[in-house]
């Protein structure tokens, strides 16, 4: 016990709940992504009601759903320690940094975009998940999603976030990988070439949603 | 050449300091940037005023001693190079050159440009060894060592302990100079004997002096001297999985 | 004063076994009880301290510089001799021995060297156990390559930074040692004297460079490993820092120092620019195998030299020594350099420098070849000059670059002051007039890994040490001594600063003591640095105060020191009236121009002792004696 609370509470062990966790959303991402493509299907929704209507009634998915949650905060928790951390090893700042000289902007602005992401997910949350569990109107998931994407405001404000989630996995997934350890020639490429599906196939896939419920409904 | 330099002064440790502007004038293009400071502080002197202080010894990127941000840049705008090494040929003429000491609460400054990086040191003292007595040692051919690790071993190796890494990088975090050391002897039979404990004991002493957690955005790699990869790193981190497994 | 040199009898392979077993042994329980102090971490006294705390003793380790691992042994790039014969090549401890004693010019003791190469394959054994990532061929084991002075291949290196490698391999046991409690390491600390009491050394003071502060700390006996004096030139291929303070002071407490005037200037480095320049940077010896040097047989030249034809280039030394060379050995390419420039073949804007031209080997290898051989110094060359090598041939001079001479010391070590030993390139032990390649690092480690470790032992078994502390009268006064100095210094308030003498006296060590040494030019010499010496004490300027860091303060200490040491060099280099080594006297030369040495009058190592301010050190005699390597007048024709 002691052994592993030194584990987690060392920088490096820290670091590696971070990419597990930051894993784990990613694998959620894809699954999610999954289902929400239901929603381009021309039977205005019925294949994805179906969905929805398992998701929340199955009872094997509530655990699942509380570990995802989990992950989440455990995720932006550590997240913000580590930046606080960081902040503290370097509290006097450089009168000239010319930092984009030797580091992708992609990498040091991971707890910006990261931020960006959890308002999302809040407001992104309330929107469909609090407001069908806890204030059930009858209306199906499907029109619920309908009808947010009829307002433009709200379509900008995801399509925004997503493009953060997007930067956040540019750096965030290659990133994941380095801090487990895994990084030689042969896996660097596979790992760069699977991070292209993250910080862009399924950002585009997420943000051609709102737009699709604006233009074609 | 003529330069106008921004200088950060500092008296000592407890000073609050800031910046001085000087002018340094007729400074061969073929003059280190050490030498630069050289003259400038010759001057300075003859003023009775005191001159800038700063570390350096070899003036030939060895010994790790110097090492200043010149230009928003750890150890100046070339790659590959310690400050000693470069050249005012790499500035344009009447360039304003900021120069500032390395900024990371495990460094702090003693006085103007230099720094204390005794936590390095300690850090080192934490495990960055092979327990071996003079004396006790078998054959040096007794093991041999395949030459792509030996090499690998000597990449890591090359550090020269200057903290440029820990300047750089946006977090302060030591991982690269703390990588070479994992990733040296771990590479090398020699050090496979203690790798658990070391990498523990390292990483450990590490974050008691108060380097930042990195967040690999190899910006260290970038401003090493000796060009010192990051995926040194990613082996202290997958040394660090292992001994926490085990 | 007689100087007792303490080598044992029998048979030389037999020395140092029967010797070790005639030194008296401190109880393993007892040793902690002694405490030791090792000023200095290159790799002479990092391997000192940390195989001292190894055995138990209680270790003090101090330096001037911020970290152990920046002492200037990391600066060595070639490598590290071993007679292991890996290579099979017909090496053996006594062929490295011999190697030794003749590149030395036959000035070093035969005992010590044997020694030396003796206990020179444990230390390859050690740095390899520490995992010191020394080259190595495709099968896993480790390289060798050939180095001047020896015709096998006995060389261990670690790409151009072996001396690095060796370093952060000693400084690693010395963090072991740190850690484990068995050493205190105390860093930015300057020794500035030695302490006696009963006229055994028993403590020095130092000043914490960060405050200031002057310290006192006691011991049952002080290991100095404080490097060489090459910066009595200024301009050297030493660091900035290096300095002979450590070493000076305790002469100055009756240490006597030997062979001062052996220095050795190495031909291949890159020629000063400029009046700015603050140090000389080596080019590797390895460069000779494939360069060719070269001046333009016209005076003056000033034509670039890639528009100077074939049939209008000296290719010198291939002309003098047509079996060795460009490969003739450092002192004989140095001085052929030299006497090139004084009669105004030389080139560049100074006229101080020959070519090293690559453009006849990448002709032939090919350039990638050449760039894996020699890539990095290649780099380095551009880096710092500006100029291409590849396509311009590279100008280089001869530049100081190592002290043979030092503090004397015994077979076991230990200098004339009792419990005062010396390691390293600061005692003047192994290497005669002239020390080969490869062989300075393995003299630092020995001393510290392999020889320090057992014969200390014996003086602290053998000695009765009355218990000192800091408040008894021989450390308060010296305490105040070295505190008036440094008011004194303060005070002077004149108008030149420390760099500017410092440059003035490397200048008269170059002009007058340097590859080419003359009677009238050494007398003058002898003139001047006192001049110098009293100028400096009347017009040196040093802002700042002595209650903070002040490289100033710091630099006028060691170049006050240097002032005097400068002048013994010149006195040493007065006396010895032959031709050897590193030491060339114009008027001693055969008629080819080559060094004369004269083995009837000067075969004994000179070891002068300090007689006080003003007064004319005493010279003594360690008179030489070769039982088995035979002197003889070397010849590279
Ligand atoms: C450029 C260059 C290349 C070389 N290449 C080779 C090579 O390839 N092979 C080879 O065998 N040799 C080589 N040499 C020679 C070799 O490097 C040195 O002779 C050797 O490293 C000296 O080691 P040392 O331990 O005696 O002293 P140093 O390494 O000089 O260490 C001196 C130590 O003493 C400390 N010190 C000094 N004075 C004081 C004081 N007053 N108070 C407190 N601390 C003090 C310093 O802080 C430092 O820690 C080279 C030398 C140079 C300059
Ligand atoms: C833009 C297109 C998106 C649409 C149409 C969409 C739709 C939905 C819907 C309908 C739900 C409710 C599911 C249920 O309760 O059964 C939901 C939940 C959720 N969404 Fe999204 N979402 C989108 C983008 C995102 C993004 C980019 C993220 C992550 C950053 C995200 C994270 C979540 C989470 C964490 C939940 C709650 C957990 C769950 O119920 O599965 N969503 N989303
Ligand atoms: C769908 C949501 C998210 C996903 C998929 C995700 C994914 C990742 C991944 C893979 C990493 C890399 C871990 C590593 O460097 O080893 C990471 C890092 C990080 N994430 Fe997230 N993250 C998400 C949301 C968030 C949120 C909501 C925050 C809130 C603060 C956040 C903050 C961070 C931070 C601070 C880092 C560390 C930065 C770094 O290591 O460079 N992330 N994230
Ligand atoms: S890793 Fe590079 S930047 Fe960091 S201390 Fe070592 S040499 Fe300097
Ligand atoms: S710059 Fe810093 S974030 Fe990591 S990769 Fe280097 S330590
Ligand atoms: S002074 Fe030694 S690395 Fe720059």
């Amino acid at each position: 016990m002691n052994k592993t609370s030194t584990f987690l509470q060392s920088s490096v062990g820290k670091k590696i709940i971070m990419s597990l966790s930051g894993l784990f959303l990613c694998s959620f991402l894809v699954i999610h992504l999954y289902i929400n493509l239901f929603l381009f299907k021309q039977d205005n929704g019925q294949s994805f009601d179906v969905y929805a209507e398992f998701m929340a009634t199955y009872p094997l998915l509530r655990p699942i759903e509380i570990i995802l949650f989990a992950g989440f905060i455990l995720h932006a928790v550590i997240g913000v320690w580590l930046w606080l951390q960081n902040r503290r090893a370097r509290p006097v700042r450089y009168k000239m940094n010319e930092a984009s000289e030797n580091s992708p902007l992609a990498s040091r602005a991971t707890f910006i975009t990261g931020t960006a992401v959890f308002i999302f997910l809040i407001i992104h949350i309330n929107t469909f998940f609090v407001q069908s569990r806890f204030f059930p109107t009858g209306i199906t998931m499907y029109e619920r999603v309908a009808g947010a994407f009829q307002n433009p405001m709200y379509d900008a404000f995801y399509i925004a976030a997503i493009g953060f989630l997007s930067y956040h996995l540019k750096h965030g997934f290659q990133s994941a990988f380095q801090t487990l350890g895994i990084r030689n020639r042969k896996q660097r490429f596979l790992i760069d070439t699977i991070a292209v599906i993250f910080w862009l196939f399924i950002p585009i896939g997420f943000a051609a949603m709102p737009l699709y419920f604006l233009w074609f409904h | 050449m003529h330069f106008t330099l921004n200088v950060w002064r500092q008296k000592n440790r407890s000073d609050t300091g800031g910046f001085v502007t000087y002018a340094a004038k007729d400074i061969p293009a073929d003059a280190s940037f050490l030498e630069m400071l050289d003259v400038v502080n010759a001057e300075l002197v003859k003023k009775g005023e005191e001159p800038i202080a700063f570390d350096h010894d070899c003036r030939e990127g060895i010994c790790g001693s110097c090492g200043m941000m010149v230009n928003g840049r750890a150890h100046g705008p070339n790659r590959g190079v310690a400050t000693c090494e470069l050249r005012m040929r790499s500035f344009q003429d009447n360039d304003t050159i900021v120069v500032e000491p390395w900024r990371a609460t495990p460094f702090p400054v003693i006085k103007d440009l230099v720094v204390d990086r005794s936590a390095f040191d300690r850090i080192m003292q934490a495990g960055g060894f092979v327990s071996v007595k003079a004396g006790s040692a078998p054959d040096a051919n007794a093991i041999p060592v395949p030459k792509v690790i030996a090499d690998e071993a000597f990449d890591a190796a090359a550090c020269i302990g200057c903290g440029a890494c820990v300047a750089a990088c946006k977090n302060g975090s030591a991982m690269l100079f703390v990588s070479a050391k994992i990733s040296q002897l771990a590479l090398l039979p020699q050090g496979h004997a203690e790798r658990p404990q070391r990498v523990e004991r390292m990483i450990s002493q590490m974050d008691v002096e108060g380097f930042g957690a990195c967040s690999n955005t190899e910006a260290c790699e970038a401003e090493c001297p000796k060009e010192i990869s990051v995926s040194h790193i990613a082996r202290l981190n997958r040394e660090y999985l292992k001994a926490g497994l085990g | 004063m007689t100087l007792n040199s303490k080598i044992p009898s029998g048979p030389i392979e037999k020395q140092w076994d029967s010797h070790r077993f005639n030194l008296k042994l401190v109880n393993p329980a007892n040793k902690r009880r002694y405490h030791i102090i090792v000023v200095g971490t290159g790799l002479a006294g990092a391997s000192a301290a940390a195989s001292l705390a190894e055995l138990g003793y209680n270790v003090t380790s101090l330096c001037y510089h911020e970290s152990p691992r920046r002492a200037h042994s990391i600066a060595a790039q070639g490598g590290i001799n071993a007679p292991k014969n890996y290579a099979n090549d017909g090496d053996s401890v006594y062929r490295l021995f011999y190697d030794t004693i003749k590149g030395g010019d036959y000035r070093a003791r035969e005992a010590n060297v044997y020694r030396l190469a003796q206990v020179s394959g444990s230390i390859i054994d050690q740095c390899v156990a520490q995992g010191v990532p020394f080259a190595r061929e495709y099968g896993g084991l480790l390289d060798n390559r050939s180095f001047g002075g020896a015709q096998v291949s006995r060389t261990f290196y670690a790409r151009g930074q072996t001396g690095q490698q060796l370093l952060l391999g000693a400084y690693s046991a010395l963090c072991r040692q740190v850690d484990a409690g068995q050493v205190k390491f105390f860093p930015r600390r300057e020794m500035l004297d030695l302490v006696l009491v009963d006229g055994q050394a028993r403590g020095i003071i130092a000043r914490d460079l960060v405050t200031g502060k002057l310290e006192t700390y006691t011991c049952d006996a002080v290991v100095l490993a404080t490097g060489g004096y090459g910066n009595t030139f200024y301009l050297s291929t030493m660091a900035k820092a290096s300095n002979a303070t450590a070493a000076w002071r305790a002469h100055r407490r009756g240490a006597l120092f030997a062979n001062p005037c052996f220095t050795q200037i190495h031909p291949t480095c890159i020629p000063v620019g400029g009046a700015y320049q603050s140090k000389l940077t080596l080019m590797s010896e390895s460069l000779r195998n494939d360069g060719r040097i070269w001046v333009p047989k016209k005076k003056s030249d000033t034509r670039a030299p890639n528009d100077i034809p074939e049939s209008e280039r000296d290719y010198y030394l291939e002309r003098l020594y047509p079996s060795f060379g460009n490969l003739v050995p450092r002192d004989v390419a140095s001085r052929r350099a030299k006497e090139m420039c004084d009669n105004g073949y030389g080139v560049g804007q100074t006229g101080q420098a020959v070519y090293l031209d690559f453009a006849d080997a990448i002709k032939r290898l090919g350039k990638e070849i050449i760039g894996e051989k020699y890539g990095n110094l290649l780099d380095m060359y551009h880096e710092i000059t500006g100029e291409d090598p590849y396509k311009v041939p590279m100008r280089i001079y001869p530049a100081v670059h190592y002290t043979m001479g030092g503090i004397w010391v015994d077979y076991n070590l230990m200098s004339t002051i009792p419990g005062l030993y010396v390691l390293g390139e600061a005692n003047f032990s192994d290497h005669g007039a002239n020390r080969l390649g490869a062989s300075a690092l393995m003299q630092g480690l020995a001393d510290g890994y392999f020889i320090i470790p057992y014969t200390i032992g014996d003086y602290l078994a053998s000695t009765k040490f009355t218990p000192v502390n800091t408040n008894d009268a021989a450390f308060t006064s010296t305490f105040s001594e070295v505190e008036q100095r440094i008011k004194k210094l303060i005070s002077v308030n004149g108008k030149r600063t420390v760099d500017e003498f410092h440059r003035s006296l490397g200048k008269i060590m170059w002009d007058y003591v340097g590859m080419g040494r003359n009677k009238a030019g050494l007398q003058k010499a002898l003139q001047l640095i006192p001049k110098l010496r009293e100028e400096f004490w009347s017009d040196v300027k040093i802002v700042g105060s002595s209650n903070d860091m002040n490289n100033e303060l710091e630099k006028a200490g060691r170049v006050a020191d240097f002032l005097e040491l400068g002048e013994l060099l010149a006195r040493d280099a007065l006396h010895r009236e032959e031709s050897c080594g590193g030491h060339f006297r114009e008027e001693y030369q055969t008629e080819e121009g080559e060094a004369k040495r004269d083995d009837e009058h000067f075969s004994y190592v000179a070891a002068w002792e300090f007689a006080g301010d003003g007064k004319t050190p005493v010279m003594h005699k360690e008179p030489l004696a070769f039982e088995y390597v035979k002197p003889s007048q070397r010849s590279y024709k």
